[in-house]
């Protein structure tokens, strides 16, 4: 028995339907979400504006296409700390396409092929070889951005084709930008495929006991595997949108990304010792972060501060909770 | 037999030999007795670092803010060096290793008192720890031309031929070999990581071990906090970027086990001194820079890799706390 499973409030099935939800820690971050936004657009004129709103998803579309597969990942007991630098090799490879005169297709092609592989070569250390997760994708940080500056040193690869430019600048409808359309159609995608199939039920049953996920019959080491493989998907994803976006490689792309994607993740209500967490709550904890940022930055903070409020949310989504438990033992006692 | 002549350490220090006899095949300066000491003198930071995060994977916890509490510590003693020039160079150490484990102390209590899981811990003050040293120094540097001149000559002393930096590494080594062989606080952080359980049975706090490795692990960033800045003589927000991730590569070459009770102060050493050859050696072999990050990354899979067959044991969840704490 940890800790963590006692003070997170689990709840109970004779609750109504709409106590639950009301009570639910999406909901929490739903009322900070709305409670951050009300602050902006009184703290800067310029919040409430539709462009410069549409501006703010960029902060968080690309990280939260990851933090979707990295949800999954950690409920099911493991974590990908290399994603950042899959997305800096990714970026890297197709830059190095663009070069030999690749078009856009192909700069895509190569892009999510590359995630895809990075993926399956964590996944092959973690369920293969039976390492744990942290070292492996800590060694991979190192590897696949050391690859990325091996090819590119101190340079830069340019010159991506107009039509490429659509992935990270094009816009659908008005203010709707294209990444904010694959933000959605991924966060349905994951939604569905985590709460209402099979494979969902598994990646719960693994994070909660492999054990005995292994005994009721659940290939334990091939799911791990496929979501390792949807994690460097996602990041491949991520690479055309933040290269088509940047319109540059460098190898210092997406430098710390990695603590960004897995803060969005547990802010979401996932416990990082796995075996619960849901796509709404990952949703609405992008939203947040999205708004905190943009939020500051609109007053001028620099980003490296702002990475100060990253790191206490990180902590403080998980302290407060449960101070909140000790407080209220200390109570009843 | 394999009580005196560890497996592990054996082979590691074998490999750094054979590195050593391939490079000086070439390159026979690079073996030179003066040269070597550079090489040790260059990889002093690492060694001790590398020793403090060993305490604390001993224990089943990962501290992945070395890197940043060593930038903050160095800017820290920087500016008051720039404000005090009078300020001798012992109080400035004590300040250093003070302030230091002041921030191991915050990872500490969190992991202690809360219990959260000490990599999320630890890659949040990682970015807070980088934060505040944006917030204290504005964003500017502090340069060797506004240290006073005790301040940035101390580690470059040569004392029995030695420089003080290596003369660091090398007390830090005997203090954390005799502490963990011969403490009962050394012990107790084996029976923390090698078994919670059995641990708490035998009256051993394990969330408090846990709390002190991570109050070494601070003081030592500190120390090394100072003496970095100090020897390269400059502190900006970005010293020692990714620095964390090269200290948690020494350990796991070095055969410290990322779950937790197995490992050695000569693996740290050695898995340091490997890195460190391996960093000193690309210059002199002729290979770019641009390559170090992606050895490092290597030699993480492959120690790991070679780790786990030696030594496989039931499977374990990664991040799950240690069970016990209650």
């Amino acid at each position: 028995m940890t800790d963590a499973t006692q003070t997170r409030h689990v709840p109970d099935r004779l609750n109504s339907r709409a106590a639950r939800i009301f009570k639910s820690w999406e909901a929490l971050l739903l009322a900070v979400a709305i409670a951050i936004f009300v602050i902006n657009s009184f703290a800067s004129p310029y919040f409430l504006s539709a462009w410069n709103l549409s501006d703010a998803t960029f902060n968080f579309t690309e990280k939260a296409m990851i933090a979707f597969a990295m949800a999954l990942l950690i409920i099911s007991g493991e974590i990908d700390l290399s994603v950042a630098s899959i997305i800096a090799l990714a970026s890297t490879a197709m830059g190095l396409a663009l070069q030999y005169g690749a078009g856009t297709t192909e700069l895509v092609i190569i892009g999510l092929t590359v995630g895809v592989l990075c993926g399956a070569f964590n996944g092959f250390f973690v369920t293969v070889l039976g390492l744990p997760s942290i070292v492996v994708t800590i060694g991979t940080m190192s590897l696949f951005r050391g690859i990325s500056f091996i090819i590119l040193g101190d340079d830069a690869f340019r010159g991506y084709p107009s039509s490429f430019s659509w992935f990270g600048q094009g816009y659908i409808y008005w203010v709707f930008t294209v990444e904010m359309l694959l933000f959605v159609i991924i966060a349905i995608i994951y939604g569905v495929l985590l709460h209402k199939t099979n494979f969902g039920r598994t990646v719960y049953a693994i994070g909660n006991n492999p054990t005995g996920a292994l005994f009721s019959g659940i290939r334990v080491q091939r799911v791990k595997f496929i979501l390792f493989l949807l994690t460097g998907l996602m990041s491949g994803i991520a690479a055309v949108c933040l290269t088509s976006r940047l319109g540059s490689t460098r190898p210092s792309i997406a430098t710390g990304m990695e603590l960004e994607v897995v803060t969005m993740v547990v802010l979401g209500g996932v416990n990082i010792l796995g075996g619960s967490g849901t796509i709404p709550g990952v949703v609405i904890a992008a939203f947040v972060m999205g708004l905190v940022t943009f939020g500051l930055g609109l007053l001028n903070v620099p980003g490296i501060v702002m990475s100060i409020f990253i790191g206490l949310l990180l902590i403080g989504v998980i302290a407060l909770p449960r101070l909140w438990a000790m407080a209220a033992a200390r109570r009843k006692s | 037999m394999t009580r005196f002549i560890p497996v592990r350490e054996t082979i590691l220090g074998g490999a750094i030999l054979v590195l050593l006899l391939l490079i000086s095949s070439r390159f026979a300066g690079f073996v030179a007795p003066s040269n070597l000491a550079n090489v040790f003198n260059d990889t002093a930071p690492l060694i001790i670092l590398a020793l403090g995060q060993m305490v604390v994977i001993l224990t089943r916890c990962i501290d992945l803010s070395v890197a940043a509490n060593l930038a903050l510590t160095g800017m820290a003693v920087a500016m008051i060096n720039v404000a005090m020039p009078g300020l001798p160079i012992p109080v400035i150490i004590a300040i250093a290793v003070l302030l230091g484990a002041l921030m191991g102390a915050i990872n500490g209590v969190l992991v202690w008192k809360l219990a959260i899981p000490p990599i999320v811990v630890t890659l949040g003050t990682m970015t807070i720890f980088r934060g505040i040293i944006f917030l204290i120094s504005d964003g500017k540097w502090v340069n060797s031309h506004e240290m006073s001149p005790a301040f940035t000559d101390f580690p470059r002393m040569v004392l029995l031929g030695l420089p003080v930096l290596s003369w660091a590494a090398i007390i830090t080594i005997i203090l954390f070999g005799i502490m963990m062989a011969r403490t009962q606080f050394g012990r107790s952080i084996f029976a923390v990581g090698g078994n919670p359980h059995a641990a708490v049975y035998t009256g051993i706090d394990v969330g408090k071990t846990q709390f002190w490795a991570f109050v070494a692990s601070g003081a030592l960033a500190g120390l090394t906090g100072y003496l970095w800045v100090s020897r390269f003589a400059v502190a900006y927000v970005d010293i020692a970027g990714g620095f964390e991730l090269e200290v948690v590569a020494a350990c796991v070459i070095g055969g410290i086990s990322i779950a937790g009770g197995v490992g050695s102060v000569g693996g740290a050493v050695l898995g340091a001194i490997f890195l460190g050859v391996v960093k000193n050696a690309l210059p002199v072999v002729n290979i770019s820079p641009f390559w170090q990050l992606a050895i490092s990354g290597s030699a993480i899979l492959i120690a790991v890799a070679f780790n786990a067959r030696a030594g496989r044991t039931k499977g374990r969840i990664i991040l799950k706390e240690a069970e016990a704490t209650q």
